[in-house]
């Protein structure tokens, strides 16, 4: 205390003051912090992966390096050093990228000033990163045209069933992020929405475009007719409610043979027009009408910059929300409910709107998904669909877009790319085959990620309206709502 | 008491008649009656457990009294006969004008804020703690906003209406953040202010509401003394510059005698004592429910105790203060 005060010691004021001044010296710097580490950061981290390289190498010599089968004549000794190499190699970056962006990272900067440089510095890698995924998403067919011309249809295929999680998952993200109202049932909606264009088409003849706004009508109509049930329900119960939902719905679907056509589905789903314009070989097709060599490619960069587009908007009404007294109802929603109710907002339309909006656009996603398959069946809509995109929602961190994004090409995208991982039989013998193990590896994966980072890969939420600067509010203040 | 029937009684902007609420075999309060004066600072107090927070929940919504009637009189001089004529007539509330009248045991919490004007804080505090101050409170003007923005529709359009309202509620909100001197932490999420600095933001949220009767649930709970004169100079200058009429629960008797024009004592769900503040001091059943003693031993107990120091019934202040 640098000040002396005469009355410090007989009025309680004084004593306070004093006391809170000490506090606030001995905020910045504890006097029991350890002294600073004297090897820099990536000294450090090296030593610790080098260190970390050594004891497996030691560990896995006899199990990689070293293999005995049984040969004609007693035991034959293969040596496989390239295998034993690649793991420590594993080992050593593994270690080292833990070392060096997670625990060395923590203990650097622990003070509230580099908290909130780090803050500042995560919102401009979001903005980048979504600037990035934006160009790379608008340039996709082409860049794909030159870089891989053989695999540009599997490719394309495979990027548009991540754009379409990517869009159910930022619906769902509405209800389970924003609003903190755990969904398990929301692959409902997405149904919903594939059979309504389905049966509208085929029963009044509609095309897609016609039908795609009235298809999240519907889907929008079924959120509210699950909201009702469950406004009362908090915690487990609201997700078993919803999670039954879902399964009505599909066992509906199931049963109801002359309407939706039971297990066997529909067929002959329209495909969707440019301008009236079909993609197809002959007359009137768009080849013909722009001079063009028919090329079945040209349906699925059609396709493709469909999901995109409504995806893109999915994106940009959230995000518009967001800033608007309804989404701030949401997130209040999520924050506490009876303090909503204190400052006399209505927090059953509240709830209504959220479940209504996302489910409006997991019926765009829906009819999307039906105008591409062409047949839709209720095998498409089980849990496992729901529990995908509920996936994607909590691995991106609730609440962020970018997050979805990043979490649906990592989630889809790895599922696919389990599929041709001829590597692995090199590691585990011939009869290794990785399509088995693709869930497996797929679960393990979620587990690390989840461990690395609980509350999601972008686990900070920006603030949606500011006064002077804007700083991010880190994921242990924000609420997760019902549910979780 | 002198023999001029006291102020709150004259036009009462809340009037709580044989409010009832029963717990199961529980009684928490038992046939309750009290006013609230136009204007007044009112504080309701008693030990723990006496009901004070039960009448708060009744009061605004969030129990649906046993019994009783609650009703709100907005808007001056509103005669017992408006309020007799509604409760016959069934209707939440009736309009007159100027005057209006809630009748509040009818009408949902939510209701009560954005049509009655009650507002109210938590005992234990309730913000959004993930969202920034400057949120908290633009969530508390969700109504008005909500129709500013044609229920979204010219929100989402980005059309200059919406526009204009978004900047009033905003300007609105710094207004209160200046006065409840949060302005520098506008940008830090709720969670990470201090307890003092969280329970004025709780006030200044409340205020957004444009309330005509505020009840504060023991908003000096935990403050150090700085903290609480800073508290009973915010309540005061709502009441002066809003005429926001306050109703509030406080243990700490130094705020309570500082700053209330009306004191009303409960203990076991029954009001012993009512009165202006020199009054309840003095007397005797008051004493004895803080001291806890029968009422026999009341005599005894005012003998022991000297007239001239006013009883500081420090006790269930400290009880109170060590919430974290
Ligand atoms: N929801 C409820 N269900 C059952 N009993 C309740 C409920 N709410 C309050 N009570 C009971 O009613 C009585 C009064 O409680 P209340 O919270 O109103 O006391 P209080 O005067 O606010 O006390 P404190 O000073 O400790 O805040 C207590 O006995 C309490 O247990
Ligand atoms: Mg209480």
């Amino acid at each position: 205390m640098s000040s002396f005060d005469p009355t410090a010691d007989t009025t309680p004021e004084g004593a306070e003051r004093q006391d809170e001044e000490r506090r606030r010296a001995a905020q910045g710097e504890p006097p029991f912090v350890e002294a600073a580490t004297p090897e820099s950061r990536l000294a450090g981290s090296l030593r610790e992966a080098a260190i970390t390289a050594g004891i497996v190498a030691a560990i896995t010599l006899f199990f990689f390096a070293f293999r005995t089968e049984i040969a004609i004549g007693g035991l034959e000794l293969t040596v496989r050093w390239p295998v034993w190499l690649s793991w420590i190699a594993i080992a050593f970056v593994g270690r080292f990228l833990l070392s060096f962006f997670l625990y060395r990272a923590d203990r650097t900067k622990a003070s509230g000033a580099a908290k909130g440089a780090r803050g500042a510095a995560a919102v401009g890698l979001g903005k980048v990163l979504a600037v990035v995924f934006l160009l790379i998403a608008l340039t996709l067919p082409i860049l794909l045209d030159t870089l891989f011309p053989s695999q540009n249809r599997y490719i394309l295929d495979l990027a548009i069933l991540i754009l379409t999680y990517v869009m159910l998952g930022w619906g769902l993200n509405i209800v389970v992020g924003l609003a903190g109202l755990l969904d398990l049932g929301y692959v409902a909606f997405y149904a919903v929405g594939a059979y309504s264009f389905a049966l509208l088409s085929q029963n009044f003849g509609l095309g897609f475009w016609v039908c795609l706004p009235m298809a999240g009508l519907f889907a929008a109509l079924w959120g509210l007719m699950l909201g009702f049930p469950v406004l009362r329900l908090r915690g487990d119960y609201l997700a078993i409610v919803t999670l039954a939902f879902g399964e009505i719905i599909r066992v509906v679907l199931l049963n109801w043979a002359d309407f939706t056509g039971g297990p066997n589905g529909l067929l002959g789903i329209p495909k969707p027009t440019l301008f009236g314009l079909e993609f197809s070989r002959g007359e009137g097709s768009f080849s013909d009408y722009f001079g063009l060599d028919y090329s079945p490619i040209q349906r699925f960069v059609f396709l493709y910059y469909i999901i995109l587009a409504l995806a893109l908007l999915t994106n940009f009404i959230t995000l518009r929300l967001r800033k608007l007294p309804v989404g701030r109802a949401w997130e209040a929603l999520r924050e506490d409910e009876i303090a909503c109710r204190s400052l006399g907002i209505n927090t059953t339309n509240v709830k209504l709107t959220a479940f209504a909006t996302g489910a409006m656009f997991g019926g765009f996603a829906g009819s999307f998904f039906a105008t591409r398959q062409g047949f839709i069946s209720p095998e498409s809509f089980t849990f496992m669909e729901s529990a995908i995109i509920l996936a994607i929602v909590v691995l991106g961190g609730l609440g962020s877009q970018v997050g979805v994004v990043i979490a649906s090409v990592v989630m889809i995208g790895g599922i696919e790319m389990l599929r041709n991982l001829g590597v692995l039989t090199d590691f585990f013998g011939p009869s290794f085959d990785p399509t088995q193990y693709r869930m497996l590896f797929f679960g393990l994966a979620m587990v690390l990620i989840m461990v690395w980072k609980p509350r999601g890969l972008v686990s900070s939420r920006s603030p949606s309206a500011i006064y002077k600067e804007k700083k991010k509010i880190g994921a242990d203040m924000v609420a997760q709502g019902e549910g979780h | 008491m002198s023999e001029m029937s006291p102020r709150w009684t004259q036009d009462p902007v809340l009037k709580v008649e044989n409010l009832t609420m029963r717990f199961g075999g529980l009684t928490a309060i038992d046939s309750l009656s009290f006013n609230v004066g136009r204007g007044d600072i009112t504080a309701l107090i008693g030990p723990n457990g006496a009901g004070k927070t039960t009448v708060f929940n009744c009061v605004t919504g969030f129990y649906k009294p046993t019994e009783g009637r609650i009703s709100l009189r907005r808007g001056r001089g509103v005669s017992d006969a408006m309020v007799d004529e509604l409760t016959t007539s069934g209707n939440q509330f009736s309009r007159d004008g100027e005057r209006s009248v809630f009748l509040l045991e009818r009408m949902s919490d939510f209701k009560i804020t954005e049509v009655a004007g009650v507002a109210r804080t938590f005992q234990n505090i309730r913000l959004f703690g993930g969202m920034t101050v400057l949120e908290n409170l633009l969530v508390a003007q969700h109504n008005r906003l909500m129709a500013a923005s044609g229920y979204t529709i010219f929100g989402l359009l980005g059309l200059p209406g919406y526009r204009r309202a978004a900047e009033a509620a905003k300007e609105k909100a710094i207004f209160w953040l200046s006065h409840a001197n949060l302005l520098d932490r506008a940008d830090d999420p709720a969670a990470d202010l201090s307890y003092g600095a969280q329970r004025r933001l709780e006030i200044a949220r409340a205020m957004c509401t444009d309330p005509v009767l505020l009840c504060l649930d023991e908003p000096a709970a935990g403050l150090n003394p700085r903290e609480s004169a800073d508290l009973n100079t915010l309540i005061k200058y709502i009441r002066d510059e809003h005429g926001v009429s306050v109703l509030l629960i406080e243990h700490d008797m130094g705020v309570v005698m500082e700053i209330s024009d009306h004191v009303i004592v409960l203990d076991y769900g029954r009001k012993i004592s009512d009165g202006t503040t020199d009054a309840v001091r003095s007397d005797p059943k008051v004493i004895a429910a803080y001291l806890g003693v029968d009422d026999t031993e009341v005599d005894e107990v005012e003998n022991d105790l000297d007239h001239d120091v006013a009883p500081t019934p420090a006790a269930p202040a400290n009880a109170e203060g060590v919430r974290p």
